[in-house]
């Protein structure tokens, strides 16, 4: 029988994942390779920190300690975050973060349309708004790591060897700890481990078209979950969370 | 990125409340289908319309500032040109 605490604590982990990518997406901005892809790149971002707010507000409720979205978001320490690992990566040049997009956004997909089908009312609504984002995400980084992959020499080198670098941390999207197990039992959250033919369909067709080598599955890193991370998310959130740690209280 | 790879595309976006698509501003894009989704995140970010086209900025052909004396004046003095008596019946109000 899963507990309030599992569904507080898988619930804050998927507001993690959004916040942490949308940050790293959100550092693109004036840093795009040219105007139009800025505009596109903070718009993904947004994308992902809307999806976090509904997911740390809803997180909040659960957890019924007085908290709010904003105490979830800016005001814990490294080790009590539960985003995947692979969503804090700095985001490197810009093969790297198509890269780690694409392959996250290969998981979403599937990941929201089975979510869309939980028992639990709220994580379903939120699905199905994110769904929609997620479809638009997707088209566009596939279109890049096409245009990249199957682009000039050097595109092509520095994607390959970006998914290279990348692909070991992939792994922990498809893996669910005990208290994920309990609420995939009860319905609430979709299973993992059972989406990664749908990912490996959304992934596979596209990195031959790019005349991409799929990375073999030999090396895997995880921990994301229990708030074992890397030392990449502890300056993630020193930028983060600046403002929010120097002026505590500060309202706008 | 060089101009020969990012042509310029003119954008032309329909609102929801619109009959027909307005130019609103250009973009650089690879191709056709990279305009449309660039124009979609620069363009209706705050949900300005639901339709967009997006045109080659070389295939607009644009009168010339020169030829507006032949192409515009002879019109001013014609009112019998205008079909000013003729009333709309309500089913084709939009024209």
């Amino acid at each position: 029988m899963h507990t309030q605490t599992d569904l507080f604590h898988y619930t804050l982990g998927l507001a993690d994942d959004a916040l942490v990518l949308g940050q790293r997406l959100s550092e693109w901005c004036s840093n795009g390779p040219f105007l139009e892809e800025d505009l596109a790149l903070a718009n993904v971002a947004l994308d992902f920190i809307g999806r976090a707010r509904m997911f740390y507000a809803y997180a909040a409720r659960l957890e019924g300690a007085g908290r709010d979205e904003d105490a979830l978001a800016y005001l814990r320490d490294c080790r009590e975050y539960r985003n995947l690992l692979i969503m804090e990566l700095p985001r490197g040049d810009f093969a790297f973060s198509t890269a780690r997009q694409f392959l996250v956004d290969a998981f979403n997909l599937p990941f929201l349309e089975a979510l869309c089908g939980s028992t639990d009312s709220e994580l379903s609504a939120i699905a199905a708004k994110a769904l929609k984002e997620s479809r638009y995400h997707y088209r566009r980084s596939r279109d890049w790591v096409i245009r990249l992959g199957d682009g000039t020499p050097e595109s092509h080198q520095r994607l390959q060897r970006a998914f290279d670098e990348i692909w070991g941390y992939s792994h922990e999207l498809f893996r669910a700890g005990e208290a994920e197990r309990r609420l995939v039992a009860a319905g609430i959250a979709p299973d993992r481990a059972a989406l990664r033919a749908t990912w490996e369909s959304l992934v596979a067709p596209v990195l031959t078209e790019a005349t991409l080598k799929r990375p073999a599955d030999t090396w895997s890193v995880d921990g994301g979950r229990e708030g074992t991370h890397t030392e990449h998310l502890g300056h993630l959130l020193s930028e983060l969370q600046f403002m929010q740690r120097a002026y505590p209280g500060l309202q706008w | 990125m060089t101009a020969q790879h990012m042509p310029l595309f003119e954008v032309f976006i329909r609102s929801r409340r619109g009959l027909d698509h307005k130019h609103v501003g250009s973009l650089h894009a690879e191709d056709h289908q990279q305009a449309l989704e660039y124009a979609r995140d620069c363009y209706t970010r705050r949900s300005e319309g639901v339709s967009i086209w997006v045109v080659k900025s070389s295939d607009i052909a644009a009168s010339q500032e020169e030829d507006a004396g032949e192409f515009f004046d002879p019109m001013d003095d014609k009112p019998y040109r205008h079909a000013t008596h003729y009333r709309l019946p309500q089913e084709v109000d939009n024209m």
